[in-house]
This record gives structure tokens, C-alpha cells and sequence, in this order.
């Protein structure tokens, strides 16, 4: 299973993260969420990141998402230095350079699926005819030619994430971050979404799949164990022995 | 060279960066009416808030506009190129007793300043005109008038004053110095007297004597009071002094020739007027020049203080407007904390949310202040049926200020949320539930 991808060759680094930690100060206490995580993520990699709750796992979406700034360490993605960019560099990397995939959709309940898949060209300054154009050919890549003009509520839920992941896609990101992206499906439609993933990756897209779900993870080439703030294992593939038994 | 390419390199930053923002307001607009759709109750009741404010402030933006011009209106009757000497200032004064025993002005003294003036080369006055007046009941077959202002003067009025006649002419010259028994009445007296026939040549009845009517004035309208053509008549000083003697109160006006000049005018009339009473040089005028000017100046107080406390007690409705504005912004935006997560994930600047938030708010109380703003407009209709008298104002220039002032009351109301909403951190935004 864990040589599935090794024959590929390796891309350019996007991701260089070294020895970022993240503090919270919650209250009279500090409380330490990353305590020095390095990282280099490649073009065209699948990656699971796992680990249990508390571990420090939605922290490092975080960083790697660009919706929050590390406390120390570097960060570099596609070689700029994004730990010390303001809201709004932070603003413009999240919509050119990554597709989010949430776990609860998060799509706008009363726009249609063109509108929703529209919203990261309006705010990267796209013209509305090569928006709705683009909108409308991402939708069709997922599946959902035909569900353009729908609402979210006329949706399933895997239509919903087709949605979601059109969205992520439409404005041509370096990365794909995904959080727990079946987390609100039923297994079957999970498995089509996974399937959608892995169809993406085919077609040389970077996926970053943060999730505790074994079989989920299990579609990553290269799997990444955080506990308690620190990385415990970063391998290729996915092992069984040592993946489903850390996970807690 | 390179001090050029770096400026075009801005130039066309700054292009993509207008596009941006015209694409982001356009999306902002969109969201405003849906969100305003989708929220129909409240979004109405917020926006009756506005709706009334609006109402409010424009209705008293019109009655200001309707007595500022009702004061002009009385004032014009004045006229701006017209010097009055009177006995008493046309101000409000704190040493009455000064001018308790000032000689009265007689209407002798008109002549007098005409055969002055005459003999002035270059002078800046015009021509001289007694008035005389008293008040009397006028009657024609069984209807009666009573209070009317009756006026004694020459034939040179007319060229005072801004009456007009829609009926019939002003008395003539000949009729004038021969005293003649006619007579030119105002409108309202006229509509009294003869509701269904003409009154030229018709003879009424003033203080027991026959006068003929000869003309008729146009309507000038009245004003809380203030004074009226409508409501009075005019006839020959030789026939005034010769049936109403007992103490007229008179006047001299004096036409001036350029209103720019109006201050010289003044200082000639002043001259001669100190002739005409022989006082010494060292003694002060016992008489006063007055203008329409000196009147306004203490009207406009009056008039600017109604208008300031006015405003300001609608304003406040409107003030009670915005806040219901404000607050249901704050809702809003802490209902749709997770969506602004999610479009700042999706890569919306604190500008885009920012924006998003103040056009939701100013589109509210634009769509408040357009519909106040027609309200308004058909209570005017209905008050300007109701009492013609008053003078409404619904003007262009209000229709803008007013949608100004909604555009203000949204914007500035919908900051403080709208900022909130733009300082979201994207993480805690996202896990909001």
C-alpha cells in the first residue's frame, strides 16, 4: 500500500515550516499547542495529518491555512515568508494559493452552487463572465454539471462537498486543505469524496487531508502523526501497524 | 526610464485593485438585497425606524422650506429697493422713550423730498411716497369687512411696491392729486365683498362714504399673520385725509434708484429728511430710515431658530432609527460569524467584510429613507390641500438631502458592527457555531 507513489517524482517544496510553535494564552495560563514543528510539503503531495484531539492538529491547519500566524518558527509557502504577513497579505495567499475543503461545507445557504464556487474570483478580482465561466467548468470537473443553479439545500450532502471542493479548486490553488472532509457523510459518499480526492491528485493537485479517520487517512501517500503539540512520525504511505495504532 | 516603468506598474496595480473593489461592492450589494429578502419582518421593522425618521426630518425640512419663504414673500411686499421713514426703527428697541416724542411723520414731507430731490443732480433716490393708513370696516350691499387696512397715498405707489392688479388698474394721476372717491382693494377683500361678480366700478362702503372700486389685486397669500396685500385697500391721500383725519399713521417711502447703492441712498435721504425737519447739525435724527433688509435681519433669528430646534427634535427620531439600524447589524453579523469565517478563509479581505456589512446597513436605510421619503411627499400633497395657505416646499434640493442623510445614517451606524465583523479572527470565526 505505502508504494503506491514512489515512483513519481518529487515537485518543488510549497510548504517549509521549521520548528514553528503556537502559544494560547487562555486566561492565567499559557497553553502550548505546537512546540516546534517542522515540515516540508512537496507539489503534488497526498498527505494525511492525524493525530487526537488536543494534539495540535487543528493548530497546524491553521498555520498551514494561513488563518493564523505562528508565535515563532518560519514559514515559507512558495518561498515567501508568510509568519510575518498582515491580515490582508495572509487574505490574498488564502485566496490564490489554497482550496479549503471544511467539514461542514460551509457554503453560502441562499447562492446557488455557481455563486458559491464564484466567491474566490470575486475576491481575487476575476471579471463576472470568466467567473461564471470558470465556475461553471470546475462544477462540471466534480460532477455537477447539472446542479449549477441549485442551492445548497437542494443538494446532498456529497453533492454539498462536490460543491465545497469546486470551490476550493476554481482559483487554480498550490494546496488543497482539507478538514475532516467526510466528517459529515455517510461512508459510501465519503468513499466518493475520497474518490474525488484521489482524482484530483491524479491530475497533480496537492492535497492535505487533516482528519483522525484511519480509512480516510489511508488514501494519503505520506502520513504525519502530531501528539501534543510535536510531529510523532512523518512516513510515506500509510502503515497500519504503526497508523492505527497511534491514533487515539 | 525606470521611474517610468515603476509608474505603470502602479498604475495598472491600482487599476486591478479598482476592479477588485467594484467587483467586492457589487457582490455586497447583491448580498444586501438578499439578505434583506431573506429577512423580510426584520428588516421592515428596522427599516419603519428610518422610515419614520425620514418622515420626520422632511416634513420639517419642508414646513422650514414653507415659512422661509413665507417670511421672503411678506418681506417682498417691502420691497428691496424701497427706504421707509418711520418714527419708530423697525427693530426691537431698549430706549422706547427715545422715540415716544420724536414728531410724528407727515405725509407733507413727501413732497418736500420730491422737489429735493428734483433739484439733486445724480441722485440716488427716485421719487418720494406718502402712505397713510388706518384701519375700517369696508361694506358692499349686505356683506361686510371689518379691520381692513385702508391706505392713503399718491399714484406714484405703485412704483413701490410689487402690487399688481388682476382686476382693473391702480388710481391714476389725475385722481390722485384731485382726491378722488375710488378705491383698489385686495384680493381676500374683494372675495369677501363680491364672492359672485366683478367689483369694478361696483362703489363701496368705507366709514359711512361711497368709494368706486377700480381695481383689484392679484393674490399675494398670508403668512402666520404677517402682513398682506390681500387684506387691505388703497385710495387717494387727498380723499384719505379728507374722511379719515383723526390720527393716520404715516410714512414716507422712497423708491431708490440702484439697490446696490442702497447705504448711499440711505445717507441722502438722511440729509434731506434733516433739512426737512431744519434740525442742527449737532443734534441727532429724530426719525428713522428703514429697509427690508433691517426687518429681515431680525426676523432671520427667529426663523433659524425654529428651524435648528426643529430638526434637532426629528433628528432625534432619526437618531432612534439608526440605533434599531445598528443593532440589527450587530445581530447580523453575529449570526453570520461562521460565514464571514468562511469568506475570509475563501480570501476576503477586512475591507471586502467591511464593505459587505456598511452596504447592508446603508442599503437598509437607503430603502427606509426612499419609502419615509414618499410618505413625506403625500402628507405634503394632503397638508398643501388641506391649508393652501401654507406655503409647502418639497423640493429637489430635500429629495437629496434627504437620501444623503439616509446614506449617512446607514453608514454611520452600520460602522461599529461592520468593523467588528471585518477584526473577526478568521480561526474563531470558522468554529463558531
Amino acid at each position: 500500500m505505502e508504494t503506491r507513489d514512489l515512483t513519481r517524482p518529487r515537485g518543488p517544496i510549497v510548504i517549509d515550516i521549521e520548528n514553528i510553535t503556537k502559544d494560547y494564552v487562555m486566561g492565567e495560563e499559557t497553553v502550548r499547542a505546537l512546540r516546534g514543528v517542522s515540515l516540508k510539503i512537496h507539489r503534488n503531495e497526498y498527505i494525511a495529518i492525524m493525530g487526537p484531539s488536543g494534539s495540535g492538529k487543528s493548530t497546524l491547519m491553521n498555520m498551514l491555512g494561513c488563518l493564523d500566524t505562528p508565535t515563532s518558527g518560519r514559514y515559507e509557502f512558495n518561498g515567501k515568508n508568510v509568519a510575518e504577513m498582515n491580515d490582508d497579505e495572509l487574505a490574498a495567499i488564502r485566496n490564490r494559493e489554497i482550496g479549503f475543503v471544511f467539514q461542514t461545507f460551509n457554503l453560502l445557504p441562499r447562492s446557488t452552487s455557481l455563486r458559491n464556487v464564484e466567491l474566490p474570483l470575486i475576491y481575487a478580482g476575476i471579471d463576472p463572465e470568466t467567473r461564471e465561466q470558470r465556475a461553471a467548468e470546475v462544477l462540471a470537473d466534480v460532477g455537477l454539471g447539472d446542479r449549477i443553479h441549485h442551492k445548497p439545500n437542494e443538494l446532498s450532502g456529497g453533492q454539498r462537498q462536490r460543491v465545497a471542493v469546486a470551490r476550493a479548486l476554481v482559483n487554480r490553488p498550490s494546496i488543497i486543505l482539507a478538514d475532516e472532509p467526510t466528517g459529515n457523510l455517510d461512508s459510501k459518499t465519503g468513499e466518493e469524496i475520497m474518490a474525488l480526492f484521489e482524482d484530483l491528485y491524479q491530475r497533480g493537485n496537492t492535497i492535505i487531508l487533516v482528519t483522525h479517520e484511519r480509512d480516510i487517512a489511508a488514501h494519503a501517500r505520506r502520513t504525519v502523526h502530531l501528539r501534543d503539540g510535536l510531529i510523532e512520525s512523518d512516513h510515506a504511505g500509510f502503515i497500519p501497524e504503526i497508523d492505527m495504532a497511534t491514533v487515539g | 526610464m525606470p521611474d517610468l516603468f515603476r509608474k505603470s506598474i502602479w498604475l495598472r496595480l491600482a487599476k486591478i485593485d479598482m476592479k477588485r473593489f467594484l467587483y467586492e461592492l457589487g457582490e455586497s450589494w447583491k448580498i444586501a438585497v438578499a439578505q434583506m429578502r431573506a429577512n423580510m419582518t426584520r428588516s421592515t421593522l428596522t427599516a419603519l425606524g428610518v422610515i419614520i425618521g425620514i418622515v420626520a426630518v422632511t416634513l420639517m425640512g419642508t414646513a422650514i422650506g414653507g415659512i422661509s419663504i413665507g417670511f421672503d414673500k411678506s418681506m417682498a411686499v417691502l420691497g428691496d429697493d424701497v427706504l421707509y421713514v418711520t418714527q419708530w426703527p423697525w427693530k426691537v428697541v431698549d430706549d422706547w422713550w427715545n422715540y415716544r416724542d420724536r414728531k410724528k411723520i407727515k405725509t407733507e414731507y413727501a413732497e418736500m423730498l420730491n422737489r429735493m430731490i428734483e433739484k439733486t443732480p445724480n441722485s440716488n433716490l427716485i421719487v418720494a411716497v406718502p402712505t397713510s393708513s388706518v384701519f375700517r370696516s369696508i361694506k358692499y350691499g349686505g356683506n361686510q369687512v371689518d379691520n381692513v387696512f385702508v391706505l392713503g397715498t399718491t399714484s406714484d405707489f405703485i412704483v413701490t411696491s410689487t402690487i399688481d392688479c388682476k382686476e382693473g388698474r391702480f388710481f391714476s394721476d389725475m385722481e390722485s392729486r384731485g382726491g378722488a372717491s375710488v378705491v383698489v382693494i385686495g384680493y381676500d377683500v374683494a372675495d369677501a365683498l363680491f364672492p359672485s361678480e366683478s367689483p369694478i366700478n361696483k362703489s363701496v362702503l368705507i366709514n359711512g362714504q361711497l368709494f368706486k372700486v377700480v381695481g383689484v389685486n392679484t393674490r399675494q397669500g398670508t403668512f402666520l399673520g404677517l402682513f398682506s396685500w390681500d387684506s387691505m385697500v388703497a385710495m387717494p391721500l387727498g380723499a384719505f385725509n379728507k374722511y379719515f383725519s383723526a390720527k393716520p399713521d404715516s410714512d414716507v417711502r422712497v423708491k431708490v434708484k440702484d439697490k446696490t447703492k442702497l447705504a448711499d441712498a440711505k445717507d441722502e435721504l438722511t440729509g434731506l429728511m434733516r433739512r426737512v425737519r431744519g434740525l442742527a447739525p449737532e443734534k441727532s435724527d429724530d426719525f428713522s430710515i428703514n429697509e427690508q433688509q433691517a426687518f429681515k435681519s431680525t426676523l432671520d433669528p427667529v426663523k433659524n431658530s425654529i428651524a435648528v430646534a426643529g430638526l434637532f427634535i426629528t433628528g432625534l427620531s432619526l437618531f432612534v432609527g439608526a440605533i434599531g439600524i445598528m443593532n440589527i447589524t450587530f445581530v447580523s453579523v453575529k449570526e453570520r460569524t461562521k460565514e464571514i469565517g468562511t469568506r475570509k478563509a475563501l480570501g476576503a479581505r477586512r475591507r471586502t467584510i467591511l464593505l459587505q456589512f456598511l452596504i447592508e446597513s446603508t442599503a437598509l436605510c437607503l430603502l427606509g429613507g426612499f419609502i419615509g421619503l414618499s410618505f413625506a411627499y403625500v402628507m405634503c400633497l394632503g397638508i398643501g390641500k388641506a391649508f393652501p395657505s401654507f406655503p409647502i416646499q418639497f423640493s429637489v434640493g430635500l429629495v437629496v438631502a434627504s437620501m444623503i442623510v439616509s446614506v449617512m445614517t446607514g453608514l454611520i451606524s452600520g460602522f461599529a458592527p461592520a468593523w467588528t465583523a471585518s477584526r473577526l479572527d478568521p480561526v474563531t470565526a470558522l468554529r463558531y457555531e
